[in-house]
């Protein structure tokens, strides 16, 4: 056993796991955070992404006992003051989710993605969701959700009830 | 899946890297990034008995000039290698191979030795190494080697580190103003290169006074098309020579045959990406 | 309904954000994985990697002294050397059915087959505690290819069933009256100079759903009742199938869906792994838990698709379809899933599709191979047989010189012929295929479009440009039970609703549906609001739990809202009948005096009235009712479609073929869809998104690809390449309605639409692209090398052999050395 020191979502933890404990694990199994979610086994779906120190990662390939001293957000730390994150709120308003599966791990890339460009093109977008697979909603909604994020965002913009389709399309 | 057991070291130096890899004996295994390890891990294709994490030795994680170089420590992560200013100066094909490496997660965990140690011959990184001519700084026990690029990578999965040593630094020549491209084909935007082809050229007035092409996935490692690099230099940057010179592109190579591609289907393609690639390369 | 004066329409044809989300965006979400009752023990399965093999011998020794091991078990172990798991879909009396045990006995039939099962403390150490089963096996040749072993004289993957061949099933017009005869049909065209026969044999390939959460399953038994928790589209079928398959009494036992990521018909089974963990947690009185890796999903989950279709198309020479003969060959892999034998004979009804073709013979042979189990995946049955028949139609038009939507239009139904009853034997109710395709060729740009393409061909353009059609329709709402009965389809079709007013107002809506992602709670709370005149926020949908709702067949087919959403409807038609009897009793009036419109009811030409939320309270009290009635408001209702819905619609896809590399990229996807009227355009959008996206990656990334050994080659996302955000492009979607008129609501179901229509609308744009070049035909999925491949060949290059079934040793996971070389890893 190993000891890994971690705050997670504002939280500080110390806690004695396996070497060979992932971090999602850790933080599902060991803290129940059970909002972040694992799909596969090879870093490719992107469900479990958090962020560590700042980053956007897969925490289903960092262990545990790596992320020792580091600062983890997780789908359920994003809300600030019981205000959703806009990212989050953009997802909901544009449906940029069906089942919900990979819903966590986008989030938290988009949010990673808006960090590093403010204002990102449809193109942008796309690349920069790459590493998170969705098998329901064609991504398109997904692409919408993180553009409406980004313009909810700037500085100056007003929170916004994005519109919807409103009939018809 | 969880991986299978294993013991966990974390150095603070790399002289205790290499102490604990020695003591680590055969089933040893260094862990740089990650990102290609813990997958390994978890499907438990590997099972080491320790695991060397070299995440806690900040050293490593170094860019930084050096004299007629660009020293990047193995340990930097990708994102850091495409996002750095030096690395955009002067060794922008590398910067650019990187950037098409994995998705932001991974390259924000995934590391530049390590992808290089890992030598898969998919992977981006070791075709621009090759033809930038990096230099691998390697530790052992009884102190530092440096090996080139050309002798570094020896077969699938296989490089001139040995058993008990660590790769620390790669070093590259300043290609200040060097006109460079990644030419990358993939099957989808996650998937690894079928074939892809790593560009630097030296343009002096509209000519090519020099040439630097790695191939990515051409063979048991990455490739340096010195064909290409040959009818290359002395021309003038233009279609019919980028595509004369391409024919030269599967000279010396042994491409892998596929589900996703056959040999002769990898044969064409790296004439048809190394066109494109020059000529991007010139704009 | 029986009161409403003008039904007041006020959340129906509403983007309603969906009520679902708000859990789901912040992490507040309950899959099963997340589950894990105090004591749960955790099983990990013994899988073999051998397609076909005898099992000599299983050593447990080693695993059973592994740290935190409870028990190590084969089907002998646990007495379950009887228990098969269920077919719930002989389609012929005659089908051979093997066993299909819950671990394999004596024997493995394909790779991934669990053999053993480790019971551990921890999830960790029953995999550790797995690698540690010894198993010798005696390996035989597997039997992949599923043409060879539908032959006379073919090895058997069975030996006991004397034969590959599950069942044939035939379905002839001329026999069943009808249509015609299409025997007669090919004999008069081949002999008429006017007429034309066109032969063709298409690929559907195999396709692995991949829903992104895996399964899992915990299984309590501490309780009176057997609580299993299960990732599954189907908690009320798997409540039933546990009690066939186990005895135990259905009455004992609680299956809860809790929320579902996912499933595309992948999650519709029965599995051997829950009834693992319904044996274990009996046998050992504690809960116990498995959750699957995704190598296992794409294992051992069923896989979709698989066919061979040969077809042919009869036609007089000025375009007039004269008949279509359907030859089929199923996959079924190793043993027949739960409606696996029935996914391709849905087809049937589909292939004469939008046509008027007077006649159709369709014969399906279901074919035994060492692979993995096929079933429903999206579509079901219905994709396959859209695709063999737009492709049919491009075919026809190419043989004829005709512009493909031209001819289509000039055999397809017109919308002033509805009713039209096929030559299938269906009756579409309401469509209407030419608003659908005018529309989408504007959208689309068609003829500026067929322009650019002129020019590109004529320019020698190395990216060549062609446009693919696919003018689609599906019979869904699964389904009208006595229809599923003439099938021998082991259940009904209807559907299952309760509302029950609570006193403070609020509503409760149970539905059997289940949904996994669709947003039902949603789209049934805007039906409901309008149905009672309550607020969308009061309206609560249970679900999925089947001491909460304990009647209901389940999502899948495209009818949770066409059946369950009417079983709804008529269950609010009830509770509304019995309101205004207790209404009019605390108005002191006549009934025929009340009026109900937003959710109040008032004696007519008075301003007297009480709302629904008064009147249930008032009958929560109970204080003051009519004699002749019980004080509840509450009420049940059955559904039993009496057809299916026909959802249509017009599909162009631009495609684009770099022919100097064979890369295709879709530039630009319209589709105009009519799936009826619309509940919630926001919820329709996104499933037809969905559904294309999942209906483009099969034309053009996904394969299920086995070794000559019989191994799945690509069981990981690193092999198995399902598109990412930068594999798509937006798409142009837009809606049409012709109401339906075989249900209240006029819906026609929408979850199946897009992946149905655009897989042959993308391969009719990649050949249309490149035909003029002399190819004539990709296989899915057309990947780079394959469309390369064929213009090689067109060119009279070499079509030298491409192996399928090898991994090179770079490019991922799938290659790595098993001793993976030493040294620094990335």
């Amino acid at each position: 056993m190993t000891q890994v020191r971690v705050t997670v979502d504002g939280v500080n933890y110390a806690d004695e796991v396996e070497p060979r404990l992932l971090l999602a694990q850790y933080l599902r199994e060991t803290l129940g955070k059970t909002g972040t979610l694992i799909g596969c086994d090879t870093s490719n779906c992107g469900a479990c992404t958090v962020h560590l120190n700042g980053r956007s990662v897969k925490s289903c390939s960092v262990l545990a006992v790596q992320a020792d001293g580091g600062e983890v957000t997780t789908i359920e730390g994003l809300a600030r003051d019981g205000q959703l994150h806009p990212v989050q709120e953009a997802f909901r308003e544009c449906h940029g989710l069906q089942c919900g599966y990979c819903t966590p791990g986008m989030i938290m890339a988009a949010v990673d993605l808006l960090g590093d460009n403010p204002d990102p093109t449809e193109h942008e977008v796309r690349e920069g969701i790459e590493g998170n697979l969705c098998r329901c909603t064609g991504y398109q909604n997904i692409v919408r959700s993180v553009q409406s994020a980004a313009k909810n965002m700037k500085p100056g913009a007003v929170a916004q009830n994005a519109p919807v389709a409103g009939g018809g399309n | 899946m969880i991986p299978a057991k294993f013991d966990y070291v974390r150095p603070t130096s790399v002289e205790e890297a290499v102490t604990a890899l020695r003591d680590g004996g055969e089933d040893a295994k260094i862990l740089a990034g990650g990102q290609s390890l813990l997958p390994v891990l978890r499907l438990r294709m590997a099972a080491p008995s320790v695991v060397i994490d070299l995440g806690g030795i900040p050293e490593l994680r170094r860019i930084a000039e050096d004299g007629d170089r660009i020293a990047i420590g193995a340990m930097a992560a990708h994102h850091d290698v495409m996002r750095d200013d030096l690395v955009k100066q002067h060794v922008s094909l590398l910067g650019q191979a990187t950037e098409t490496v994995a998705d932001p997660q991974v390259r924000h965990r995934g590391t530049l030795g390590g992808a290089l140690a890992h030598a898969d011959p998919a992977g981006d990184l070791g075709a621009a190494a090759l033809a930038l001519d990096a230099e691998f700084v390697i530790l052992g026990a009884d102190g530092t080697r440096v090996v080139p690029a050309a002798e570094f990578f020896t077969d699938y999965f296989t490089t001139a580190i040995g058993e008990a040593e660590i790769l620390t630094q790669i070093r590259f020549p300043k290609y200040t103003g060097w006109k460079t491209h990644y030419e990358k084909f993939n099957r989808t935007a996650q998937a690894w290169s079928m074939v892809a082809i790593a560009v630097a050229l030296k343009v002096d007035g509209g000519t090519i006074s020099e040439a630097r092409i790695g191939l990515t996935n051409m063979g048991s490692t990455p490739i340096r098309a010195t064909g290409v690099e040959q009818a290359l230099v002395g021309q003038a940057a233009g279609k019919d020579v980028a595509k004369a010179a391409a024919e030269h592109v599967t000279e010396g190579t042994h491409a892998p045959s596929d589900a996703d591609a056959a040999a002769d289907y990898r044969e064409h393609l790296a004439k048809v990406l190394t066109g494109r690639a020059v000529l991007t390369a010139v704009g | 309904m029986t009161t409403t004066a003008e039904p007041t329409t006020t959340e129906i044809g509403k983007s309603r954000v969906r009520k679902e989300d708000a859990r789901l965006i912040a992490g507040r979400s309950r899959y099963t994985d997340s589950i894990t009752p105090p004591g749960t023990l955790h099983i990990a399965v013994v899988r073999t990697t051998l397609a076909r093999a005898t099992i000599t011998s299983i050593d447990k020794s080693e695993a059973e002294k592994s740290p935190g091991v409870h028990g190590v078990y084969t089907a002998a172990d646990l007495g379950a050397e009887a228990v098969g798991m269920p077919c719930a879909w002989p389609v012929t009396p005659d089908q051979k059915a093997p066993q299909r045990p819950v671990l394999g006995i004596g024997r493995v039939s394909f790779s991934g087959e669990g053999v053993a099962v480790v019971v551990a403390r921890s999830m960790a150490e029953a995999k550790d505690a797995a690698e540690l089963v010894e198993v010798d096996y005696d390996p035989q040749d597997a039997i992949l290819d599923m043409e060879a072993a539908s032959k006379d004289g073919a090895d058997l993957v069975h030996p006991d069933l004397g034969t590959n061949v599950s069942a044939t099933w035939q379905f002839d017009s001329k026999a069943m009256g009808t249509g015609d005869s299409v025997d007669d049909a090919i004999k008069e065209a081949e002999s008429d100079p006017d007429s034309i026969v066109v032969r063709r044999r298409f690929r559907q390939q195999r396709l692995i759903p991949a829903f992104m959460e895996p399964r899992s399953c915990v299984v309590d038994p501490t309780g009176e009742q057997i609580t299993i928790w299960s990732a599954t589209q189907v908690p009320h079928i798997l409540r039933t199938m546990t009690t066939v398959t186990l005895g135990i009494p259905e009455s004992k036992l609680r299956v809860i869906a809790p929320d579902v990521g996912g499933g595309f018909g992948g999650k519709i089974g029965v599995l051997p792994e829950e009834m693992l963990c319904v044996l274990l947690a009996q046998k050992l009185g504690k809960p116990v838990k498995w959750t699957e890796t995704r190598s296992e999903s794409m294992l051992t989950a069923h896989h979709g698709r698989d066919q061979i279709q040969d077809l042919t198309i009869t036609a007089k020479k000025d375009g007039t379809i004269t008949g279509l003969d359907v030859h089929l060959l199923a996959d079924m892999g190793s043993y027949l899933g739960l409606v696996g034998p029935g996914v391709p004979i849905l087809g049937a009804f589909m292939f004469n599709a939008i046509y008027k073709i007077p006649a159709l013979k369709f014969t399906c042979s279901n074919v035994f191979t060492n692979k993995t189990l096929t079933d429903a995946y999206r579509g079901a049955g219905r994709p396959e047989a859209t695709f063999g028949i737009e492709r049919m139609m491009d075919e026809l038009a190419v043989e004829l010189g005709r512009d493909p939507m031209e001819l289509r239009e000039q055999n397809w139904i017109s919308h002033e012929e509805f009713p039209f009853t096929t030559v299938a034997g269906l009756t579409y109710d309401t469509g209407n295929y030419e608003q659908a395709t005018a529309r989408a060729m504007e959208l689309f740009d068609y003829a500026g479009l067929r322009r650019e393409q002129e020019e590109r061909k004529r320019s020698g353009d190395p990216v060549q440009l062609g446009i693919g059609i696919s003018t689609f329709t599906e019979m869904c709402g699964l389904a009208p039970s006595r229809v599923l009965g003439s099938l021998d389809y082991g259940a009904g079709g209807w559907e299952a609703a309760s509302i029950r007013m609570l006193a403070t107002g609020k509503v409760e809506v149970i539905t059997g549906a289940s949904a996994h992602g669709q947003g039902h709670e949603t789209a049934f709370s805007q039906i409901v609001a309008d149905q009672l005149g309550v607020p969308f926020e009061d309206v609560e949908i249970l679900h999925g739990d089947t001491q909460v709702s304990p009647k209901g067949l389940d999502t899948y087919g495209s009818r949770s809202l066409v059946v369950g959403g009417i079983a709804i409807v008529n269950a609010a038609e009830k509770v509304v009948a019995k309101a205004k009897k207790i209404a009019a009793h605390l108005l002191e009036a006549s009934e025929d005096d009340l009026e109900f419109a937003n959710g109040t009811f008032t004696v007519k030409g008075t301003d007297k009235g009480k709302a629904i939320q008064e009147i249930a309270f008032a009958t929560f009290m109970a204080h003051d009712y009519p004699e002749d009635m019980e004080p509840s408001l509450d009420s049940d209702a059955v559904f039993d479609p009496e057809n299916f819905s026909y959802p249509h619609g017009t599909h162009l896809a631009a495609m684009e073929v770099d022919t100097d590399t064979g890369r295709v990229t879709l530039r630009n996807y319209v589709c105009v869809d009519d799936i009826g009227n619309v509940i919630n355009p926001l919820i329709v959008e996104g499933q037809v998104h969905g559904g294309l996206a999942q209906g483009i990656a099969q034309a053009l990334f996904e394969e299920a690809n086995y070794d000559e050994q019989g191994t799945l080659v690509n069981a990981t996302f690193v092999d198995y390449t399902i598109p990412s955000a930068a594999d798509l492009p937006s798409f142009t979607t837009e809606s049409m309605s012709t109401a339906a008129t075989s249900n209240k609501l006029g819906v026609k179901g929408v979850g199946e639409a897009g992946t149905i229509a655009s897989t042959p609308a993308i391969v009719n744009g990649v050949l249309d692209a490149i035909r003029h070049l002399g190819v004539t035909e990709i296989e899915m999925p057309t990947t780079s090398q394959r469309v390369w491949r064929a213009l090689q060949v067109a060119k009279g290059g070499n079509p030298m052999e491409t192996p399928s079934d090898t991994h090179s040793p770079g490019a991922g996971l799938g290659s790595i050395d098993p001793n993976n070389p030493k040294g620094e890893v990335l």
